[in-house]
């Protein structure tokens, strides 16, 4: 069962703002029933243009509903820029945290509050809908660049827990990958430009240290989801020595592996020089 | 609490309780041991082994204790292929618990070309489909007896008499059958079965598989002599005392148990479907398991369903995508082609001989007012209800 914060409990036994807000000033839905999870949102301003009323309507998971009951709550009284200010992030939080696996369900809601102020404000079609990743769950490209900046977003599974992409037939996972490439190097560039330039080589000893976590988080795992397995033997300036183990080791492919996948991961993630070779027991 | 979910796992009988425990207590001899001490406990284990084949209707030396239904479906595949090297393929269907399914899958990726055959939408097999797959480079095939989520019972007599029309050897995962429904494997095409224990009243992590005499074989668990050398490691001899003593109350009352577990379950459907809009049976109601109903509830989700049930103090389980941590409704639902709509909000009630007409009853009361509450909630139901006629 999933451990659900005692806020989440009580926003979904209990919710607040449920139905239709008569005559409203902004609409927004997202989601489908194919998809597992829909929001409605109507929502009404006061004179001085501040949310007076907002009701939701969801269908989903109970962490759904209470991020929708929560959303309501945050944002009344607020003008339609405070609200727009919210991200998925702030209503985790006001919930006292969800999940990973269910972070869309707040996803959801800062999506469904966006499209209801771009409703008010006229404008139907609220920014570029972007390209279509994740044929599934409908999710485009902006929409994952969005959730990756927000949140901060590094792997592919990440990005499955935020936005659903991926968490289907799992045909769109390179197309993912490269979205976060895509984001990863922008955001260095921005945020890194002026260190990296300076950033010493690594020692050594940093070097092993960076090889044997990358081998046990990225690599390992998905050797081992084929009954394979790898271990680290010795590093040698650049030269990468490892064994191969369980199907790997008698697989035809194992070269393949080797050079192809671990050893363009590693280089790609530590050094550009690596090299990757095969001791033979 | 009203515990409905016991396709996912059982109450350990109060009998088996005290019949295994004197083996987590004195009674601890390696049955292995040249002693008095030790031939005692190897005596109980040859009891439970006599209890486990007669309650399938097969000979003590054709049941292989395992640790678990999946060892045992792990066993009897793998054991299958290895011994059969000049056939290749696999046939099985997609409607199969994880445990072939996810093996399948693995033995396909390493290079056995696998079937898997399609369901219809109540989740019948085609026998022509069958028939067609059974070929002669095939080396097994493994179709569920009867599917853990809907309960749909698969002709396993016939789909076993063709596969052996091809050569092929059969195997069935039984997991949900042993103890529900009467079984005499004595003239049955099936070459291996696997059961699991805590379906049947008797703890976690015990299990069996049944080996036909004279089926090729080959141990997954290879070590020392036990089980005839056809599965290394100790006894589980607690375990392995208390899946006997299951097996024994199961043969004795699985008669009486059936009809009368059938009855609450025909009440708790029929009275759901009563009051409740737009709900329906998921799965093949002529050929059910006797305890198992799984019914969808059109534009609601499972999880919400079960969160609100849980509330009452209410057990069941969902083929929801938000229940299981995937994104997607359960495969089995899938394979069946249940509309999306009804696909999320399918929730299974699964009984046991310890469930009671006062348990029924208490579902009925409540479960229609929490689906009218998230209907009330979705978005979708105001658009269905408007283009109702009225
Ligand atoms: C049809 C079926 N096969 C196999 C299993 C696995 O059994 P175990 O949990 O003992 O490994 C289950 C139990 O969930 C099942 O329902």
């Amino acid at each position: 069962m999933w451990d659900y914060t005692d806020k989440v409990k009580d926003h979904f036994l209990n919710p607040r703002n449920v139905g239709e807000v008569e005559n409203a000033d902004g609409v927004g839905e997202v989601g489908s029933l194919a998809c597992g999870d829909a929001l409605r949102l109507t929502f009404k301003l006061d004179d001085v243009g501040r949310i007076a009323d907002i009701k939701f309507k969801t269908f989903g998971c109970g962490s759904a509903i209470a991020s929708s009951s929560a959303l309501t709550e945050m944002v009344k009284g607020k003008t339609l820029a405070e609200a727009a200010k919210i991200t998925n992030q702030d209503i985790a939080d006001y919930l006292g945290g969800l999940p990973k696996e269910k972070m869309h369900c707040s996803v959801m809601g800062r999506e469904a509050l966006g499209k209801a102020i771009a409703y008010y404000r006229g404008d139907l079609e609220p920014e570029p809908e972007g390209t279509l990743v994740c044929d599934c769950f409908g999710v485009t490209d902006k929409e994952i660049e969005r959730a990756v900046l927000e949140n901060n977003l590094k792997t592919v599974e990440e990005v499955t827990d935020y936005t659903k992409a991926g968490g289907g037939c799992g045909r769109c996972h390179e197309q993912i990958q490269a979205i976060l490439d895509k984001v990863g190097t922008e955001c260095m560039v921005e945020a890194l430009a002026p260190e990296t330039a300076a950033q010493p080589k690594l020692t050594t000893l940093q070097k092993i240290h960076l090889i044997e976590d990358t081998l046990e988080r990225e690599i390992r795992p998905s050797l081992q989801k084929d009954g394979g397995d790898i271990e680290l033997i010795d590093v040698d300036g650049d030269l990468v020595l490892v064994e191969l183990r369980g199907v790997c080791s008698t697989c035809a492919a194992a070269q393949v592996t080797l050079k192809g996948y671990v050893e363009t991961k590693l280089r790609e993630l530590i050094a550009p020089e690596l090299v990757v070779e095969e001791v033979t027991a | 609490m009203i515990y409905l979910d016991n396709n996912a796992t059982t109450a350990v009988a109060p009998e088996v309780l005290e019949e295994m425990l004197p083996f987590l207590k004195e009674q601890y001899a390696n049955p292995s041991g040249m002693y008095t001490f030790a031939a005692e406990v190897g005596r109980k284990v040859g009891e439970a082994r006599e209890r486990v084949a007669a309650l399938l209707g097969a000979h003590p030396d054709e049941i292989v204790f395992t640790s678990c239904g999946t060892e045992s479906d792990n066993t009897a595949l793998r054991a299958a292929v290895w011994s059969n090297p000049d056939r290749l393929g696999v046939v099985t269907t997609r409607v199969e618990h994880p445990a072939v399914k996810n093996l399948c899958e693995h033995l396909e990726h390493v290079g056995h070309p696998v079937s898997f055959l399609p369901v219809d939408g109540a989740g019948r097999l085609d026998l022509v489909q069958v028939r067609a797959a059974m070929t002669r480079s095939v080396a097994v095939s493994s179709v569920m007896w009867a599917n853990n989520e809907t309960g749909t019972v698969f002709p396993v007599a016939e789909i076993g008499a063709l596969a052996h029309e091809a050569g092929v050897v059969f195997h069935t995962d039984a997991v949900q059958v042993v103890g529900k429904i009467p079984i005499d494997l004595a003239g049955l095409p099936i070459d291996m079965l696997s059961l699991s224990g805590h379906k049947l009243h008797a703890p976690k992590g015990i299990g069996a598989l049944y080996v036909r005499k004279g089926s090729k074989f080959s141990s997954f668990l290879i070590g020392g002599h036990q089980e005839r050398g056809r599965r290394g490691g100790t006894e589980n001899v607690p375990a392995i005392v208390a899946l006997g003593k299951a097996c024994e109350i199961a043969a004795d009352s699985i008669e009486r148990e059936r009809s009368r577990v059938r009855r609450l379950r025909d009440r708790l459907e029929s009275a759901l479907l009563e009051r409740i809009p737009n709900a329906r049976v998921n799965g093949d109601v002529e050929n059910r398991l006797p305890n198992t109903t799984n019914i969808a509830f059109e534009f609601v989700e499972g999880e919400a369903i079960l969160l609100m049930l849980n509330e009452e103090g209410i057990c069941a389980s969902s083929g929801s995508a938000c229940t299981s941590g995937s994104l997607e409704p359960s495969h089995v639902l899938r394979a069946m082609g249940v509309p999306f709509t009804a696909a999320h909000g399918s929730v299974r009630f699964s009984f046991s001989a310890y469930n009671t007409d006062a348990d029924v009853d208490r579902v009925i009361a409540v479960l229609p007012g929490i689906i009218a509450r998230l209907r009330e909630m979705s978005p979708f139901w105001a658009e269905q209800t408007c283009k109702m006629p009225a």
